[in-house]
This record gives structure tokens, C-alpha cells and sequence, in this order.
């Protein structure tokens, strides 16, 4: 029976969110209307108050609806139909909630809702023109999941379609309006990864709490309250940071683990579209920051904050409008809502921009000219760098927006995104890491003291000198061939750009620590950030191919030069030397649930439901014995994993790995990788392309004569067969009484002394003759029972060869890529001793203002830092 | 003259710099005819074609070769563009999977003498999973 109830439910809670949320922003805004901040109307207050509260229950109702048709398989739902299915672990439902468009946006309004309830409890004075722009925001994103058609405009799309009105033209609706899909057609099983289930909530929260100091920055500037909004915004921008920054690093590991272009980063524009608002924000709490200090930069503050939120909306626009086409990978589908959502983006754009005119001349500005013997300076000129290397992302990531641009004002353009995008990226990029890692080490040392040429000079001596040493060291090192040999001069210098961060923050953390150990966060959070840059320097610039095609044999020599041929191919079962690897292809495995080891295929007898199958043999770990021989198990059909041996050939130490072909409904075949891990470098190994088994040839058949005890040759191979047995066990075939089946034991004799056995079977079922062939994978061979000549006991054996397996294989090592991973969590930690830092400073009365009339401290500061 | 506005002057300078780099970088969408008129100008830039596999009227692919037992590292498939020009095409990496079904091939690439040689291919295939089509079961309600 089609569930109706459910739906209605949701979607009734879906416009209960969208009218609440209208109530809330509208009585907000008339409770702060022309008081200033702290006075407000009680009763307008309240009502706003109530009505957000009656938006969040909406809004947890929405969710509750969605997860119960989702967890239910209510197959009436279009939504549950395409994202989920039967097979689907639990955890993974959960994915299926941002898998769609409008799962998605419903976990941003989710994100929102808590955040606003976090300032309805937290910053009472900025309560109603705060929650006013929240409130407002809120319609905005609950109305892109409406679903109400108005005339010929659609505005939103709902989750709660039933699937016969999404598809109301498919026949099999017209047979029978309440039919309903006994299964679904499952959730992308790219997406089926740990990561992609904590992934997309942690950016989304990132997004979310951009919101926040936007919120504060046009509250200050509406209420004229242009300096008060920094002390509680703060700890939110830096909140946002951490959020964003570990939102962004989580897709980056799992693309490293996940997809095949062989790295962490490809400067694809869903991943841009974050990066961008992220590097603003950091922008942003650098300018606050500096405000702080020297009540300087407040306008750069006002225009970076709400920059941050107006390109968090435009990632948005980029990445759901369809307008990116061909140049993404993964952004979502089109539903039709690019005009809903360029109108958003175009509102917020104008009403922010309006509003922060009106107020500029109004805001305070400092006529004190900051010096370069000041911190603050080099602070604001790392800001700039950020901001322009967030720009240059935003100008190359907006290509298409151009052409779809001119074409609606009606010229046509042919602009591509550049051809080699990581060169055209890194020509920019890098340069901004060598500007941040010296202005992070040079600010950082300037910070805590009072500056002048001497005290400077003094100040930067030891790191200097330490730096060099260090770099001399590594390059010297890498001459002798212990690390990889750098002699780019440009990354020598972003080299010791990062060393001299590091050692520069590092000798801070050591002074500070002493005085107040809270204090170091940000000299945490630009060592993280210097090893993140050393760690992106050696595996990506340094990344080597193993898999070098040394056979010398090229198919082609039209151009032999500058053509690295980077793929090799592997037979089942024979050697290829590859650097100091000696490697083998095994065999093909399967992931078998509830069991900790990858399957060989042949171990498995696959049934025609496709995610189960019967063991052909005990399956056992580690003297463990998870399933029986019969025993039906569950299996993924839609991953193959490639076990590939590699031998150290100094050592003789063997390890094995598993890199996976997926076959995966919506993108065709997708290989993944299979990583080593190490400590100084990861393994990195991806099949390129595989033998297709649908598209095999065999060979015509071959009959063979044979008594028991005969010996056949096969091409390479010979065979033996030693008996005949009758069997009763045939798997998918049931045998009646008067049935009978036989089956041949054929001995094979492989390649390094490996024996196969081979069982073809002959069966008469209700007087039908039926053979059951035999497949031996590693041999290319499949063996037929074809007949029996019971009078001469006698035995026709068909066989039948077909092209070996073989799996093309491309395999790279990845220097010092764990400097990446432990430069990340630094900097997240640097970025939390922060927010605990700001959120003190916030709160307490007594601290309330630690920096004012700094310049005492500083001397006694600046006096202790002279005695370390 | 202030320090804020010698920074202000060096950010714009640096903004517009990115903006020219970026126009200078940025590849375009061409046929085989103009990129073969680049190529004799001397133009070594990579460029884009947007074009379809080349087909009998069985809807054979018709100049596709790839033989990974040979060189794994050698797949040639000829394109026809929008205009209707045939063009040989290399790609020294194995043959993408799933290139037969594609109804759209993007090369990003050059001309080498007569033969375009491809850096990236970008495949636009028909979603199997086409939403208007439920499998009719029996296992129904």
C-alpha cells in the first residue's frame, strides 16, 4: 500500500519550517526596528522567538519524516527509490540524505536552526537583529525545498514526491497508479565510504556557521554598532575555520582514497567553490584579529565577513545550478531551481552590498598609520595574499559562469577552463604558500613584542639560521640520495619558507608557553599550515611512478619522446619487475560481509541474486571460521578488488594489495586505489583498465577422448583426469529421483608448479542432457563435460581457451604525505586553543579587554621574550 | 602618499595581473580545422574539441585501436567534430573504459603534424540510469 500519511506529514512540516521561519524573520525585525541594540519590543521578540522554535520542531520533523521513509525502503518516495536500497547498511541511509539536492539543503537549514538556537541562548543583546538575518536566510533555504508549483514557476523541490508523480509518463503507472518498486536503485557506491558519511555534514556545519559572523557584521552595521559585533563573532569566524578547513581536508582524503586522478586535490570547481569562502574566512578572522589590536581594518573586516557568507551562497549557485556542465565531476544534478537560486544569490549580493554603502562613511576608522615595524601590517598584508589567492581561484573556477553569461546577453563564447589546470593553479598558488609560511613565521615573531631594527634583527637571527641549516641538510640529504632530490629552485624556496614558518612559530610556542600556554593557538595553527604546505611540496611535487612501462616494447613510435608511459600490463599469475618490486597479479576478489578478508571470486558460487553467494569452501581468518562450505553469504557485486602482489626484492618481504574496479550504475567504471601506507612515503596503486569478461573470445571447442588417468595438453598446460564420481550437490539446480548428475575430477598443472582442479558436470534432469562447464580463471580455460560412454568407460572432455586475464596497472609513490595528514590535525588544534582563547576573552567580564593599554604588557612582554 | 593606498594600488595590480594570466591560460573550444590552423601557426597551446566517435551505419565504431597486450599506452580512436571533420587522435594512456557508450568526447590537447594528440579526454556518457524507466517487475505489491 502507497503510505500517503508520511509524506503529507513531511511536506506539511516543510511548509510549517517556511511559514515559521517567515513569522520569525518578520517579528525579529519589528522587535529591533528602530530601537538600538539591547532594546527591544518584549512581545514582537517573543512571538520571533516562538516562531524559530516552531521552524526547528518543523524542521526535526522534516528530518524524522525523510529518515523513516528512507529507513522503511518506502519505494513510493522518489526520494527513497533513488538514493537507497534494500542492501544498503544503515550507516550508509544516512548518506542517502545528502546524496540528493534536497537532503542537502535540509541538513544546511538543520545546521542553521542549531545555530540560532546557540544564539538565542549565548548572545542575548544581539538576539533579534541577529536572529533576523537568520530568520531570513531560513526562508530562503526552506523554500528551495517547497515543491509548490505556482502557475509555471517551481519553486523548491520537495522530498516527499512520491514517484508516480515524479514520473508520472513511465507505463507501468498507467497498468497500476499504486505501484510500487520492490527495491531502489541505491545509493552511488562511490559514496558508500566512512568518510562520505561525516564528510558532507562537517562542510555543511562550515557553511552554516559562516552564517554567523555575517549575522553579527550586518547586525553591527544596521544597528550602528560597528565595533561591539568583533568580540562575539569571533570565536564563531574561527569555529568556521576549523570546520571548514577539516570539512575541506576530509573530501581531500577521501578523493585520495576514493578516486583514481592520483592525489588528494584537483582543483575541480566543487572543491574550489569551498576553498574559496574558506581562505576568505581565514582572511577574515586575520582582520579581526587585527582590529582587536590596534582598531585598525575594521572596514576590510566588515567586507571580508560578509564577502565569506556571499561566496559560501555562490558555491552554492556554481555547484547546484547545472552551470558548471562538463566542467565538474561531481556536482549535483539540475533540478530546475538555477533561476530560484540566482535570484538568492543576487538578493543577498544587492541587500549586503546596499547596505554596507549606506553605513561605510559611518564607520570608524583609525588615522593611526601602521608602521612596518608593526605586527599588525605584515598580519593585514597575509590577509591581502589570502584574499588574492582566493581570487584567483574564484576568476579560473568561473569560466563556464562566463560563457553562460554571454550567452544570455546573447554572444557566443568558447572559453575553456586551461588545459593543464594543476600547472595553471600551482603557478599561483604556490607562490601564495611561500607568502603565507614567511608572513605567518616573520608576523608571528613581531607579534609579542615591541619592534624596532635591532629587536627585529635579533628576533629573526636564531629562526634564520635554523632554517638554512635545516634546508641545507635536507637538500644535502636528498643529494645522497635519502629523500627525494630537490633542485627546483622554486621549491627549495617554498622549502624554506615552510621551514622558517615552523621553526619561527615553534620558538614562539617556547617563549609562550611558559607565560600562557592558551596563548599559542595561532603559532599551533601556522605550523600546521607550514607542514601541510611541506607535506603537499613533497607528494605532489615529488610523487614518483613505479609502474614505468620498461618492457621497451612501444606500439607506436610517433612521438617516443616526452611521452611518460606510466601503465603496465599484468598477466594473472606472472611477474613484472618494476623498480625495486617485483610484482604479480593474483586474482580477482570480493568483498564478503560480516568477513574480514577480501574473497577470492572462485571461492564463491554467485547466485542470481546478485549480492549473494554460496562458499565453495570454509572461510576462515586467522583460525577463526566465519562461514561453511554451502553456506550462503552476503556480497558487494559491485566492487572487484585486484589482488596484487608486490615482493621487495632487497628484503624478500611480500605484501599484498587490493586496488578496486567499481561498476557503478551512474559513471561507468571507476577504479579505485589501493594505498600502502608508510611511514616516509604511501604506495599508491589504481588498476587503469581491465580485461572485459563480457567481451572475451574463447576458443572453439576442442573435445579430448580420455580414460581415467589420461593426460591432455592445453596450449601451456597439461591436465590429468583422475576420476568420475556421481553427485547429488549441484548449486541453483534441483535434483529429482530418478535424476542423475556425474562429475569429472580434471588436475591441472599451471604455471610455478600450481595445481587447479577442474569439476565439469553432466547431469540427466528429467531425461534432458545438461552441462554444467567448469571455469579455471587463472587459466583462461573452461572445461565441458560433453559426454560418457559408459560401454568402453570412456569420456569426452571439451575445452575451450580464451585470452588470459590481465589487469593494466599504474602505481606511484607518495613522499612524506603524512606531513599533509599531521600538518592538518595541528592546525585544527591550533585553531580550537583559539576559539577557547576568543571565547574567554568574550565572556569574561573582568579580562574584557586584555589588549587595551597593551603597551605596557607588551614591554613586560617583549622584556621576557629578550630573556629566553 | 599613504602605505594603505600603495597596498591598495599593489592588490589591484596583482588582481588584474591574475585576471590577464588567467585570459592567457585559458584554453578554448575549437574544431579540428581551427587547431589545425593553430598548430601551423606555431600556436602550442592546448585546446578543446568537442566531437563524436566516428560510426558505420551499424553504429560500429569505426578507427578505434587499442591492444593492451602491444602497449598499453597507445589507444588511437578517430573523431568526428561539429563541422563534421574526421581526425585521427593518440592518447598515450590506456583506453578510458566505457568509451564505446559515450555519445560526447571532449579532447583537451594539440596537434602533432596530422595527428591530434589528446592529454585528457572527458567522456559524456548516457546515464544508464535513466530516471523515466522503472524496471517492470513482477514482484510488485
Amino acid at each position: 500500500m502507497i503510505n500517503t500519511f508520511i509524506g503529507d506529514l513531511g511536506h506539511f512540516c516543510v511548509i510549517l519550517a517556511f511559514v515559521a521561519a517567515i513569522v520569525s524573520a518578520l517579528s525579529y525585525f519589528m522587535a529591533t526596528l528602530k530601537q538600538p541594540l539591547g532594546m527591544v519590543d518584549a512581545n514582537w521578540q517573543r512571538l520571533g522567538r516562538g516562531a524559530f522554535f516552531v521552524h526547528t520542531l518543523a524542521v526535526m520533523g522534516i528530518i524524522a519524516a525523510l529518515f523513516t521513509i528512507i529507513y522503511t525502503h518506502r519505494y513510493e518516495y522518489y526520494y527513497a527509490w533513488s538514493h537507497s536500497s534494500n542492501y544498503l547498511p544503515t550507516h550508509f541511509m544516512i548518506s542517502c540524505f545528502w546524496e540528493g539536492q534536497e537532503g542537502s539543503f535540509l541538513l544546511w537549514i538543520f545546521w542553521h536552526t542549531l545555530l540560532g538556537l546557540a544564539i538565542i541562548k549565548f548572545n542575548k543583546k544581539w538576539e533579534a537583529p541577529t536572529m533576523a538575518v537568520f530568520a531570513f536566510v531560513q526562508i530562503f533555504l526552506a523554500s528551495m525545498i517547497l515543491g509548490i508549483v505556482v502557475g509555471d514557476l517551481k519553486i523548491g523541490s520537495s522530498p516527499f514526491i512520491l514517484l508516480r508523480d515524479f514520473m508520472p509518463d513511465a507505463p507501468v503507472f498507467k497498468l497500476n497508479p499504486n505501484y510500487i518498486p520492490s527495491d531502489g536503485t541505491g545509493l552511488n557506491p562511490l559514496l558508500q565510504n566512512y568518510w562520505m558519511v561525516i564528510h558532507p555534514p562537517t562542510l555543511f556545519l562550515g557553511f552554516a556557521i559562516t552564517l554567523v559572523p555575517f549575522a553579527f557584521a550586518i547586525a553591527g552595521l544596521w544597528k550602528n554598532e560597528f565595533k561591539e559585533w568583533i568580540k562575539p563573532a569571533l570565536p564563531w569566524a574561527l569555529f568556521g575555520g576549523v570546520v571548514l578547513g577539516v570539512g575541506i581536508m576530509m573530501g581531500a582524503y577521501w578523493a585520495y582514497e576514493t578516486l583514481n586522478f592520483g592525489g588528494y586535490w584537483n582543483w575541480d570547481p566543487v572543491e574550489n567553490a569551498v576553498y574559496i569562502p574558506w581562505l576568505v574566512l581565514v582572511a577574515g578572522i586575520h582582520t579581526m584579529v587585527i582590529y582587536k589590536r590596534s582598531k585598525s581594518a575594521l572596514h576590510t573586516t566588515f567586507i571580508l565577513v560578509i564577502t565569506t557568507f556571499l561566496l559560501v551562497l555562490y558555491a552554492t549557485f556554481l555547484t547546484r545550478s547545472g552551470i558548471l556542465g562538463n566542467a565538474s565531476v561531481h556536482s549535483f544534478t539540475d533540478l530546475g531551481l538555477s533561476g530560484q537560486l540566482f535570484s538568492y544569490l543576487a538578493a543577498f549580493v544587492v541587500l549586503a552590498i546596499v547596505l554596507l554603502i549606506w553605513r561605510w562613511k559611518a564607520i570608524p576608522a583609525t588615522q593611526k598609520e601602521l608602521t612596518t615595524y608593526n605586527s599588525e601590517f605584515w598580519v593585514f598584508i597575509g590577509a591581502a595574499v589570502l584574499c588574492l589567492g582566493a581570487f584567483q581561484v574564484l576568476v579560473t573556477t568561473s569560466i563556464p559562469v562566463y560563457n553562460a553569461f554571454m550567452g544570455f546577453i546573447g554572444i557566443k563564447t568558447n572559453l575553456a577552463l586551461p588545459a593543464d589546470q594543476i600547472a595553471h593553479y600551482t603557478k599561483f598558488q604556490l607562490w601564495m604558500g611561500v607568502a603565507i609560511a614567511i608572513l605567518s613565521g616573520f608576523a608571528q615573531l613581531m607579534w609579542w613584542q615591541k619592534n624596532d631594527k635591532e629587536k627585529l634583527a635579533n628576533a629573526l637571527a636564531v629562526p634564520l639560521i635554523l632554517t638554512l641549516l635545516f634546508v641545507s641538510l635536507i637538500l644535502v640529504l636528498g643529494k645522497m640520495g635519502i629523500g627525494p632530490k630537490i633542485d627546483n629552485p622554486i621549491y627549495i624556496i617554498l622549502l624554506v619558507a615552510s621551514f622558517f614558518a615552523v621553526i619561527a612559530n615553534l620558538g614562539m610556542i617556547f617563549t609562550l608557553v611558559k607565560r600562557k600556554a592558551v596563548l599559542t593557538g595561532g603559532a599551533v595553527a601556522h605550523i600546521g599550515i607550514a607542514l601541510m604546505l611541506i607535506g603537499i611540496l613533497y607528494s605532489s611535487g615529488y610523487s614518483s611512478i613505479v609502474s614505468m612501462n620498461t618492457s621497451g616494447l612501444l606500439y607506436s613510435r610517433e612521438f617516443p619522446e616526452d611521452i611518460n608511459r606510466d601503465n603496465v600490463l599484468l598477466f594473472r599469475n606472472d611477474d613484472a619487475d618494476m623498480g625495486k618490486y617485483k610484482l604479480t597479479y593474483k586474482g580477482k576478489f570480493l568483498e564478503v560481509k560480516d568477513f574480514p578478508e577480501y574473497v577470492n571470486r572462485e571461492l564463491l558460487f554467485r547466485l542470481e541474486d546478485e549480492h549473494r553467494a554460496l562458499a565453495r569452501t570454509d572461510l576462515k581468518y586467522k583460525d577463526k571460521l566465519y562461514f561453511k562450505t554451502g553456506d550462503t553469504v552476503g556480497i558487494y557485486p559491485e566492487n572487484t578488488y585486484y589482488q596484487v602482489q608486490y615482493l621487495e626484492k632487497e628484503s624478500g618481504k611480500t605484501f599484498e594489495l587490493y586496488p578496486r574496479a567499481q561498476v557503478n550504475r551512474e559513471m561507468g567504471f571507476i577504479a579505485s586505489p589501493s594505498i600502502k601506507n608508510g611511514l616516509t612515503s604511501d604506495l599508491y596503486t589504481h588498476v587503469s583498465a581491465v580485461g572485459n569478461e563480457e567481451e572475451r573470445e574463447w576458443s572453439e571447442l576442442k573435445e579430448f577422448d580420455l580414460a581415467i588417468g589420461d593426460t591432455l595438453f592445453l596450449n601451456d598446460y597439461f591436465a590429468v583426469l583422475k576420476g568420475i564420481e556421481p553427485t547429488r550437490k549441484i548449486e541453483g539446480v534441483q535434483l529429482g529421483e530418478t535424476d542423475v548428475a556425474v562429475q569429472a575430477d580434471l588436475k591441472i598443472y599451471g604455471e610455478n608448479n600450481k595445481e587447479y582442479h577442474g569439476h565439469p558436470i553432466f547431469v540427466i534432469k528429467d531425461s534432458m542432457v545438461g552441462r554444467i562447464p567448469d571455469e579455471i580463471e587463472d587459466l583462461g580455460l573452461r572445461l565441458t563435460f560433453m559426454n560418457i560412454d559408459t560401454k568402453a568407460n570412456r569420456f569426452k572432455i571439451g575445452v575451450n581457451t580464451t585470452q588470459k586475464d590481465y589487469i593494466i596497472l599504474k602505481a606511484m609513490e607518495k613522499p612524506f604525505i603524512n606531513v599533509l595528514w599531521i600538518g592538518t590535525i595541528l592546525m585544527s588544534i591550533g585553531f580550537v586553543m583559539a576559539i577557547v582563547r576568543r571565547y574567554k576573552e568574550g565572556s569574561s567580564v573582568t579580562d574584557a579587554a586584555p589588549d587595551k593599554g597593551s603597551a605596557k604588557q607588551r614591554a613586560t612582554r617583549s622584556k621576557q621574550v629578550a630573556n629566553v | 602618499m599613504k602605505k594603505t593606498h600603495i597596498i591598495g594600488i599593489a592588490i589591484i595590480a596583482m588582481a588584474i595581473a591574475i585576471i590577464v594570466s588567467t585570459a592567457g591560460d585559458a584554453s578554448s573550444y575549437v574544431s579540428f580545422k581551427e587547431a589545425r590552423e593553430l598548430a601551423s601557426e606555431g600556436n602550442n597551446n592546448a585546446v578543446h574539441v568537442v566531437g563524436r566517435l566516428k560510426k558505420d551505419p551499424n553504429n560500429h565504431i569505426l578507427g578505434m585501436k587499442y591492444d593492451p597486450l602491444l602497449d598499453p599506452n597507445y589507444f588511437t580512436f578517430t573523431l568526428v567534430d561539429t563541422n563534421r571533420i574526421e581526425q585521427q587522435v593518440v592518447y598515450f594512456k590506456p583506453k578510458p573504459q566505457d568509451f564505446e557508450r559515450s555519445e560526447q568526447v571532449v579532447i583537451i590537447g594539440k596537434m602533432n603534424r596530422d595527428i591530434f594528440v589528446a592529454d585528457k579526454i572527458l567522456l559524456k556518457c548516457p546515464s544508464k540510469y535513466v530516471e523515466n524507466e522503472i524496471k517492470a517487475e513482477t514482484a510488485g505489491l
